[in-house]
C-alpha cells in the first residue's frame, strides 16, 4: 500500500545520504550497471503482458500476440461502449462498490469510537477477533455464504451482495479506522464534552472532521476491493442486469473472447481505469505516511 | 513509511501515557454497555455475514445439501460422510498438493525472492529506472483480478505472446495452459503479486540505517555477506509477517486460476478453492463442497493464528 512515488523518493533519499560517507570502490559502477541491466530485463518481463492489453485495445485486428497495430483506432472502444455491454455493468460495479464503501465506513467509524476512546476488558479480545477475521480466506466461505443467501432469500439481490462485501472488508476497515482514530488527540474532544456534547456528537463534529483523510483511505480501500472482486458477485448475483463489470466481462470473454480480442482488451482497460486513478489518488494525494500509519496489510 | 508498515499491527495503544482512556473514568456496568452501542452495526454485520457462514460451514459439511434434485429441499444430516468421501477421493490429495505447489512456488519462493531482489536492486540502480520499473510492477498488482487473469491467459495461450517470443529464438510453440498449467498459473501469480512484497521490502530496507551496512563494508564484508549477515537479519520480522500475509492471500486465489485453466486439463491445476467451487456448483454437491471449504477454513485459521502470534511479541 505504498506509492511508487513515495518509495522511489525514499530510496533516493537514502542513497542521497549514503553517497557522501560511502567508501569509494572501483566495483561500484560495475554493480550499478549490473543492477540497471537486471532491472531493465525484469521491467520488460512485467511490461510485456500489459502492453498486449494496451496495444490490443487500439488494434481492430488484435490477436493474442503482442503487435504494433497496423493502424491505431478507437473502434474497439466504440464497439463496447453500449449500454448493455459497458454502461449497465459499470453502473452496477459503481453501486456495489460505493454501497459497500459507505456501509463499511459508517459501521467501522461507529465501532472504532468506543474501541479507541474507552478502556474495556472487551477491547483486546475483540480486536484479536477482528484481526483473525482480516486474515481468513474469503474464498473459503463462499460456498457456505451461498447456502446462507439461499436460506435468507438474498440470492441475486444487490443490497444483500453489498452487505456481504461490506462485512468481508469490515475487519480490515475497523483496524485501519481505529488506528487513525487513535492518532486524533483527545483534548479537542474533551472540550466538546465540557460543553455538553454527547459522545456521538463529539464523534460527528470533532473526530470525523479531523480524520477525513483516514476515512477517505478506508473508503477507497473498500471501494477498490469491491470493484475488483469477481468471485463474490459471480456466486451471489445471477441475473445479467445486476451483474457488475467483473462478471459481465467474464461472460463477454466466454461468448466472444475467442474472436473479439481487441474489444475484450478495450473493455478491460475501461474497467481498470477507475482503479488506477483511485490508486494514484491514494498513493500521491492523501496517502503518504499518514495512510500507512493506519493501513494494516494491503 | 515507518516501522508501522513493517510491523503493521500494534495490539496495544501506541501512546500508553497519553491514552485518551484515562480522561473518562470507568463507570458501572450500565455505562459500559451503553458505550458499546455503536459497536452493534459492525458486530451484527460480521456475525451474520462472516461468523454465520463459518458456523454454517461446519454444519453444512455434515449434510447432503445439494444445488438441485431431492436433496436441495430435504437436507439430511449425514455425519462425517462428506469427510470420509473427501479423504477417499484421489482428487483431494492432488488438489492439496497443487495448492501447496501454488503457494510455495508462486508466493513463498518467487514473490519473496523477486520482491526482495527488486527492492535491493532498486536501491542501487538508476533512480529514474527504478521508479519506472516500480510503476510497471505495481500496475500489474493494481489491475482488477479478472483483467490480470485475461492478460495472463492471452500471454500464455497457444497463439500468445510467450510463444511468439519463443518462436523468435527458434523454440517451437508450447501449449502452456494445457501442457504446463501449474507453471503458467504460478508465473501469472508472480507477475500479479510481486508488487506487494516489493513495496513492503522497499519500506523495510529504507528503515535499515545506512551506517550499519557502511560499517560492515568498512570491515570488509562483501555485498553478499552484508546482505546475509546485516540486511536480512535486520528485516527478518518483516520477512516473516509478509510471508504469512502472502501465504494467506495466495491460499484463496480463485479468479486467476479459474479464468486461465478452470482447474484443467482434467484436475491438473485444481487447487482447493477451485475444487470447492467445482464440487459445490458444477457438480451441485453443496455439502461436499462445504466440507472442502471447511478444510480450507481450518488451514487458513492455523495460518492466521501463527500470523497473529508472530506479530505480538514486540509490542505487547
Amino acid at each position: 500500500m505504498t506509492s511508487t512515488a513515495t518509495v522511489s523518493q525514499a530510496v533516493a533519499g537514502v542513497s542521497g545520504t549514503r553517497t557522501p560517507i560511502s567508501v569509494a570502490s572501483p566495483r561500484k559502477s560495475v554493480s550499478k550497471l549490473l543492477a540497471n541491466i537486471v532491472l531493465v530485463i525484469v521491467g520488460a518481463c512485467f511490461l510485456l503482458p500489459l502492453s498486449w492489453l494496451i496495444l490490443g485495445s487500439l488494434d481492430t485486428g488484435a490477436t493474442y500476440q503482442t503487435q504494433i497495430p497496423q493502424a491505431f483506432s478507437l473502434d474497439n472502444y466504440v464497439a463496447v461502449l453500449s449500454p448493455e455491454l459497458t454502461f449497465i455493468p459499470l453502473l452496477n460495479s459503481l453501486l456495489l462498490s460505493t454501497g459497500a464503501a459507505v456501509v463499511t465506513v459508517i459501521a467501522a467509524l461507529l465501532a472504532a469510537y468506543p474501541l479507541s476512546r474507552y478502556q474495556s476488558r472487551f477491547n483486546k479480545p475483540f480486536m484479536y477477533g477482528v484481526l483473525f477475521g482480516t486474515s481468513l480466506p474469503i474464498t473459503a466461505i463462499m460456498v457456505p455464504v451461498y447456502s446462507l443467501f439461499v436460506q435468507l432469500n438474498l440470492l441475486d439481490s444487490l443490497p444483500g451482495t453489498i452487505f456481504f462485501l461490506a462485512s468481508s472488508s469490515l475487519p480490515m476497515a475497523i483496524w485501519m479506522t481505529k488506528n487513525f482514530m487513535d492518532s486524533v488527540p483527545i483534548s479537542l474532544e474533551e472540550a466538546a464534552w465540557m460543553d455538553g456534547a454527547s459522545s456521538m456528537r463529539a464523534l460527528r463534529s470533532v473526530v470525523i472532521p479531523l480524520m477525513r483523510p483516514g476515512i477517505a483511505v478506508v473508503g477507497i480501500f473498500v471501494f477498490l476491493q469491491a470493484w475488483g472482486n469477481f468471485f463474490v458477485p459471480f456466486i451471489l448475483l445471477l441475473s445479467p442486469d445486476k451483474q457488475p463489470a467483473a462478471v459481465s466481462i467474464y461472460s463477454f470473454f466466454g461468448q466472444y473472447g475467442a474472436i473479439a480480442y481487441g474489444q475484450l482488451a478495450a473493455f478491460s482497460v475501461l474497467y481498470s481505469i477507475p482503479v488506477i486513478v483511485l490508486y494514484v489518488i491514494v498513493s500521491r494525494g492523501i496517502g503518504g505516511s499518514f495512510a500507512l500509519a493506519g493501513s494494516v496489510k494491503g | 513509511m515507518t516501522t508501522e508498515t513493517v510491523s503493521p499491527v500494534s495490539m496495544a495503544p501506541r501512546r500508553r501515557g497519553k491514552e485518551p482512556n484515562g480522561s473518562r473514568p470507568l463507570r458501572g456496568w450500565g455505562t459500559q454497555l451503553v458505550r458499546k452501542i455503536p459497536l452493534i452495526p459492525a458486530i451484527a454485520l460480521m456475525a451474520v455475514f462472516l461468523l454465520g457462514p463459518i458456523i454454517w460451514s461446519f454444519y453444512g459439511s455434515l449434510t447432503n445439501a445439494a444445488l438441485t434434485g431431492p436433496h436441495a429441499v430435504n437436507v439430511d444430516f449425514i455425519g462425517l460422510d462428506n469427510y470420509r468421501k473427501l479423504f477417499a477421493d484421489p482428487t483431494f490429495p492432488l488438489s492439496v498438493g497443487l495448492t501447496v505447489i501454488f503457494v510455495l512456488g508462486s508466493a513463498v519462493i518467487s514473490q519473496t525472492v523477486l520482491g526482495l531482489g527488486l527492492a535491493l536492486i532498486m536501491e542501487k540502480a538508476n533512480k529514474f529506472l527504478s521508479g519506472l520499473v516500480g510503476t510497471i510492477v505495481v500496475t500489474a498488482w493494481v489491475l482488477p483480478e479478472i483483467v490480470a487473469a485475461f492478460v495472463s491467459y492471452a500471454y500464455f495461450s497457444k497463439d500468445g505472446t510467450l510463444n511468439q517470443l519463443l518462436a523468435g529464438i527458434g523454440i517451437p510453440a508450447i501449449n502452456w495452459l494445457y501442457t504446463y498449467p501449474m507453471v503458467a498459473v504460478c508465473l501469472a501469480n508472480v507477475w500479479r503479486g510481486t508488487a506487494f512484497s516489493m513495496l513492503i521490502y522497499q519500506a523495510a530496507l529504507n528503515d535499515v540505517p545506512p551506517e550499519i551496512t557502511e560499517a560492515a563494508k568498512i570491515d570488509g564484508a562483501g555485498g553478499l555477506k552484508r546482505l546475509r549477515y546485516v540486511t536480512i537479519p535486520m528485516i527478518k520480522r518483516t520477512i516473516n509477517t509478509t510471508l504469512m500475509l502472502v501465504t494467506l492471500s495466495t491460499l484463496s486465489v480463485f479468479t486467476l486460476i479459474y479464468v486461465m485453466t478452470s482447474g484443467g486439463p482434467g484436475n491438473l491445476s485444481t487447487t482447493l478453492p477451485i475444487l470447492a467451487y467445482k464440487e459445490a456448483f458444477k457438480f451441485s454437491d453443496i455439502g461436499y463442497g462445504t466440507a472442502i471449504a471447511t478444510v480450507m477454513l481450518l488451514v487458513g485459521a492455523v495460518f492466521s493464528i501463527v500470523y497473529i502470534r508472530a506479530l505480538r511479541p514486540e509490542k505487547d
